[in-house]
């Protein structure tokens, strides 16, 4: 499985993607802090860009990756390798090699900007945590997708639209019901709509951290309650990895099953 | 009666010429304050020598003058009140004072002026106390350049720095007040003049006045109070150029307007509240030149608020400009900067050719639900707050701003 996790990490390194993204996040970072010159309210801008873009490369990047190591992929399978260590090699691969280019293009500017003097590391780190999450998260559902689909034009709609679902259309239903059930106390109800959905945990979880929070009133003392403890943390943490894991087992069991 | 004048003048002498000073300190004749008050005659002067002084209840009852040197400490072993003042043309100036006694029926007060007028308090520096200076109806006084730092846990057991209960034309100048109940507190008190004070980190309001008419706030800062300013039931009030910051909680406000009516609100500057002006039942209120920075919502407006004027203010990276809660709206906007404004001026006249509409479609729907807040900076409301900017449909459609200016009002 390592080696095939390195030649999928090496791979993606020589086709220059994985430069071309490490590059924009570095560039991004650097004209934030340039613009702003506050690591503190950096962090709010990039949590917007994070929970957008994060999902949506993860996804096009899975897809197009899977999809185009397709004839590689079927040449292993001639060989005596287990189909799984082919897969979740594949996967780390790329999910580690996205990570790997979001971590040091965010980190190397804000280290270079005095982030270990600033109070905000913390909020940075979640906000980094919370950005590899996503990133396995959303690659593992694309490979997952891919596999499921031989059409390419099928795969890659289904996973567009599964990012358009979860970073907008679920918001959407989200507040639908929010409006048409407010005679209802919907303090619980909220809290389990967002874990439902690893964009919605992520921003949420960021949100709280920041000062923004104050603005939530009084839903956000029910939220804060929730994540500001160590017991919430914890569990919107194991969500995320259950958010990570759930993908990665099916595309396991998947791969077994599938006849190529 | 030809002598009246020369009698008179001889009295105007006698007070003022033959007026002693009378020095207290420890190795002095006269070796307490209180001492010093009893034997004192009406306008004499007591200078107080630096050192410590154990005393309370000390009861001014003629016309002195208390002048601390070096700033002696008057210490009140946290029995009761410190300095209470009964007669008119009484100045205090240059004290230290402290521990002031907690009480949960009597409110215990450093200086306490009872009834009095022409009273001039100044240089004082107020520590470990209960409330600070106190003045009750008491008229054409003057408090200046003092010092109160408090260490106010608790709302029900703190008091305020300073009070103004019934007590009209006061001037309360270049004062600091930190870490009581509320900074400054007025309540009945007319043609009072607030300037130049600081009023920081307290418990809950840094100003807090109510059923005060023809009042003048300028140049004041308030920063960091539990909820910011909290101005209620009250006529033609001016506040300008004061700067409300980081009142920040969720139950905090730059400014809380309640029943005020007829004010004029210019110069001020409100940066990082959570609410910037929160406005419920206030009418002809006119906001120019205020600049509304970084703040949760700039202004909320709560209902019942009619013919306010909004001219000439910035509004600046705020997360929502303006809040409204109801579809009638009967308040101008006109010729505000509007860091959110995306419209064009191609005849370059300075004003934008596409109307602002300030407020959002999701300030409209926190309003109407306010759970929905938790979808604050998702990606969806960015869009839906896109397309109604694009057509109004569920926002008053006559609350906008028809000259948005391209740059920053000065």
């Amino acid at each position: 499985m390592l080696k095939i996790l390195k030649y999928s990490f090496y791979d993606l390194i020589r086709s220059r993607w994985s430069y071309v993204y490490f590059l924009f996040y570095l560039l991004l970072g650097f004209v934030l802090l340039f613009l702003n010159n506050d690591v503190s309210k950096a962090v709010i801008t990039l949590m917007n860009i994070i929970i957008v873009l994060v999902p949506l490369i993860g996804t096009i990047f899975g897809v197009m990756y899977y999809y185009n190591s397709k004839e590689f992929t079927e040449l292993l399978l001639a060989q005596p390798i287990k189909r799984s260590s082919i897969f979740l090699g594949q996967y780390l691969g790329v999910a580690g090699s996205l990570t790997l280019s979001l971590v040091l293009g965010l980190g190397i500017p804000f280290v270079l900007y005095g982030l270990f003097k600033s109070d905000a590391i913390f909020d940075f780190s979640l906000l980094l945590v919370t950005g590899a999450f996503l990133t396995m998260i959303f690659t593992a559902l694309s490979f997952n997708i891919a596999l499921s689909n031989e059409n390419r034009i099928k795969g890659f709609g289904y996973a567009v639209l599964l990012w358009l679902f979860l970073a907008v259309i679920y918001d959407g239903l989200f507040l639908m019901s929010l409006i048409v059930f407010k005679e209802y106390p919907l303090d619980s109800f909220s809290l389990a709509a967002t874990m439902f959905n690893p964009i919605d945990l992520s921003r949420t979880l960021i949100l709280l951290k920041l000062d923004i929070s104050a603005l939530l009133g009084y839903t956000g003392a029910v939220f804060k309650q929730f994540f500001g403890t160590n017991q919430g943390l914890i569990i919107s943490m194991l969500m995320l990895t259950l958010w990570t894991i759930l993908p990665i087992w099916r595309l396991v069991f998947k791969s077994k099953k599938k006849d190529f | 009666m030809r002598y009246l004048p020369t009698v008179f003048l001889l009295l105007f002498l006698k007070t003022f010429l033959w007026a002693k000073t009378t020095p207290i300190c420890s190795d002095c004749e006269v070796k307490s304050i209180l001492e010093g008050v009893q034997r004192a005659s009406d306008f004499d002067t007591l200078l107080i020598k630096n050192g410590t002084y154990k005393e309370f209840n000390i009861l001014i009852d003629k016309p002195l003058t208390l002048l601390g040197e070096n700033y002696p400490i008057i210490d009140g072993e946290d029995q009761g009140e410190i300095i209470r003042i009964v007669s008119d043309n009484v100045t205090i100036d240059g004290l230290f004072i402290i521990n002031v006694g907690t009480s949960y029926t009597t409110d215990y007060a450093a200086i306490r002026v009872v009834k009095s007028e022409n009273y001039l308090i100044q240089n004082v520096v107020l520590e470990k106390l209960f409330f600070g200076i106190y003045l009750e109806k008491s008229n054409n006084g003057k408090v200046y350049h003092n010092k109160i730092i408090g260490d106010a846990i608790d709302e029900y057991n703190s008091g305020n720095g300073i009070q103004l209960w019934y007590s009209h034309n006061v001037v309360v100048d270049r004062n600091i007040v930190q870490g009581v109940r509320d900074g400054i507190y007025l309540e009945f008190s007319d043609n009072v003049t607030i300037n130049n004070n600081t009023s920081a980190n307290n418990l809950r309001y840094g100003l807090h006045f109510m059923f005060s008419n023809d009042d003048v706030y300028t140049n004041n800062v308030f920063e960091n109070n539990g909820a910011g300013v909290a101005v209620m039931f009250s006529k033609r009030i001016k506040m300008i150029g004061n700067t409300f910051r980081k009142n920040w909680g969720t139950a905090a406000f730059g400014m809380l307007l309640k029943e005020i009516n007829d004010a004029e609100i210019s110069g001020n500057t409100f940066e990082e509240n959570t609410i910037g002006i929160n406005i419920e039942g206030s009418n002809r209120i006119e906001y120019t030149n205020n600049n509304f920075i970084k703040n949760g919502w700039a202004v909320k407006v709560l209902g019942a608020c009619y013919t306010n004027t909004f001219t000439k203010n910035n509004f600046l990276y705020n997360s929502f400009d303006i809040s409204y809660n109801s579809k009638l709206n009967d308040n101008v906007f006109d010729q505000n900067y509007w860091s959110d404004y995306t419209g064009y001026d191609l005849d370059k006249n300075g004003v934008g050719d596409v109307p602002y509409r300030p407020v959002k479609l999701f300030s409209y729907i926190v309003n109407k639900t306010p759970e929905t807040i938790v979808l604050l900076r998702s990606l969806f409301m960015d869009i839906i707050d896109f397309s109604e900017k694009v057509s109004p449909v569920f926002t008053p459609d006559k609350l906008l701003d028809a000259n948005p200016l391209m740059k920053k009002a000065l």
